[in-house]
């Protein structure tokens, strides 16, 4: 009798379960297996949209790997931009949240300042910071020349347009700031008292206490930025063009390049794969040897 | 006595640095707002102005006569409210399932989700523009809109996280009492699960209101685009009309502050609870 119960409890649950999950079902073969698969075949095609691919095999990768220019340089300009920027901005949003975690007044009011800036659209951001970085009329240069120093070619100095994108991107790093507040508010104060107990000093409850248990964290943003900064475009392209030189022509950019100003659908469907794949072997990599500096506590 | 002068000094530098960095991310913003109020031969001279004179507030109005620019405003409220309402109706019946209901493929559903939100949107974009040229939606609103309602993983792990912290005596109560899953879906998860649905509206409102390449790659026509391919439509290599351009960077915005500040702990909550759980 109770068996039978619970067999039509389960049935029930069983079809209920499918149906209420069929927009799921539907959305990963809809928008994610089918089109990477339509991809997939487009990547082994010489297309420019208008007359009908021709199927060319693997020549589209190979062509990538035996000196393609662009795609050598774009993978440049985006690893330097993701060594960069990641680090600073981890770095950074962390200090600023330590500051803002240690009995600070009118701590409401400066994580709402912290945070706007990475409110504001990525359009938004690029539009400001390209009039910022203007050389003649910007605000910077105004500052630099008060200072008594030159002008500086923020965006149109081929050495220094990928720093001054980083930089943009550390003004836009509040969200991390709250999640590390978030993180830093979670640890017990008792830890920290047992520490200065035993006769250690800040440094010790920070390295000790503070870092450890944050790790989870700290990998958590930092998977996330890796992601963000692999996947740069929005700013090189309102602001730069990719110029000068190409220096910051992004991987991101180069595909977009290819679909639509050079007409190769092809060649930029094999990008968009390499750059899956490349965020694929990041990711699993981080995840691999973050076991060894992450804590989740005894339980896990 | 020195002590607690080395922790004066502490505190000094401490607000010192937090200060200063609270005004390197207001400046810009401010910056943006000067050039907003200035006439185009102000925002010209050297050395520069830095206080407008006066308030040229003919630059906003500059806004909507140089483009189209109330069209693209309706044109992002429309596909924004389109994207809350698919977000919250697809998210909240699939985290249902997955948080509650217990069926064979539960877990995998759940895992291959999970696995989506580790491929990047912009590797997607390319397959997914061929599949819009396919099915002949390139220059429609259908590729903004559509795709919200079957799902975001980011808000299903959200949901499936927040359900499984409601106690299960309600639903319960309601199965004897002979209710089926969608009413127990109506009237009992979504008045509990209300914090979380605002973290799902909140967010799904940002996404939509600030996507660049979506509507970049989907919509070449004018009439259709949205404010942040509109506001990039001002930029041109020969004449860029600043003070205009800023009046309606300053109007993309103003919507979100407002939202921002109508909705703060909201926002806290959802950044926190991607992070914190995960």
């Amino acid at each position: 009798m109770k068996s039978t119960r619970r067999g039509v409890i389960s049935k029930r649950q069983t079809r209920w379960g499918w149906i209420l999950i069929m927009p799921l079902t539907l959305g990963l073969s809809i928008w994610v297996v089918f089109p990477m698969g339509l991809s997939l075949v487009t990547s082994l095609t010489h297309w420019d949209m208008i007359s009908p691919p021709t199927f060319v095999g693997l020549q589209n990768y190979i062509r990538l790997f035996s000196g393609d220019e662009l795609f050598l340089r774009s993978v440049k300009v985006t690893l330097y931009y993701t060594v960069l920027s990641v680090p600073l901005q981890l770095a950074t949003a962390f200090f600023v949240s330590m500051l803002l975690n240690s009995d600070v007044k009118g701590l409401g009011i400066f994580r709402t300042i912290y945070y706007l800036p990475s409110l504001i659209p990525i359009v938004v951001t690029s539009i400001m910071w390209l009039w910022l970085y203007n050389e003649q009329y910007g605000l910077l240069n105004a500052m630099f020349s008060g200072l008594g120093l030159g002008k500086v070619g923020w965006i149109s100095n081929p050495k220094l347009v990928i720093p001054s994108l980083v930089a943009m991107s550390i003004w836009g790093v509040g969200n991390v700031v709250v999640i590390f507040l978030a993180g830093l508010q979670g640890i017990p104060l008792s830890l920290i008292e047992a520490v200065k107990i035993d006769g250690g000093n800040a440094y010790h409850a920070f390295r000790h206490v503070t870092l450890p248990l944050m790790s989870p964290v700290i990998l958590y943003n930092m998977i996330v930025s890796i992601i963000k900064s692999l996947q740069l475009f929005t700013e090189p392209y309102i602001m730069t063009g990719g110029g000068p030189v190409n220096s910051s022509l992004s991987f991101v950019l180069n595909i977009y390049n290819n679909a639509f100003k050079y007409s190769k659908m092809g060649e930029a469907n094999a990008l968009a794969w390499m750059l899956f794949l490349l965020t694929l072997i990041l990711s699993v990599v981080i995840f691999k040897t973050s076991a060894k500096w992450t804590f989740y506590g005894g339980d896990r | 006595m020195s002590s607690s002068r080395t922790r004066a000094v502490w505190k000094i530098m401490k607000y010192t640095v937090l200060i200063i960095g609270a005004a390197i991310c207001i400046l810009p913003l401010l910056w943006q707002i000067r050039s907003s109020l200035m006439p185009m031969e102000d925002i010209f001279k050297l050395p520069l102005i830095i206080f407008p004179k006066s308030l040229e507030l003919k630059n906003y109005a500059d806004v909507f006569v140089l483009a189209p620019f109330a069209r693209y405003y309706l044109n992002t409220i429309f596909v924004v409210i389109v994207n809350i309402i698919g977000a919250v109706v697809s998210n909240v019946c699939i985290a249902y399932a997955l948080a509650r209901l217990d069926f064979r493929g539960r877990k995998l559903m759940f895992s291959l989700s999970i696995g989506t939100m580790m491929l990047p949107a912009s590797v997607q974009l390319i397959p997914l523009f061929l599949e819009w040229k396919w099915l002949g939606g390139i220059n429609t609103l259908y590729p903004l809109t559509v795709p919200a309602f079957f799902g975001n993983a980011f808000f299903i792990f959200l949901l499936v996280q927040f359900f499984r912290t409601l106690p299960r005596d309600y639903d319960e109560a309601a199965i004897i009492d002979g209710a089926g899953y969608p009413q127990i879906i109506r009237k009992v998860i979504i008045p509990l699960a209300r914090p979380a649905i605002a973290v799902v509206v909140i967010f799904q409102f940002l996404f939509s209101w600030n996507d660049f390449m979506g509507p970049l790659l989907f919509i070449n026509d004018s009439r259709l685009y949205t404010l942040s391919v509109g506001l990039r439509s001002f930029l041109s290599t020969f004449y860029t009309p600043w003070p205009a351009l800023m009046a309606a960077a300053t109007l993309t915005v103003i919507p979100l502050i407002i939202l921002f500040f109508l909705a703060q702990r909201h926002f806290i909550a959802g950044l926190t609870m991607g992070g914190l759980k995960g």
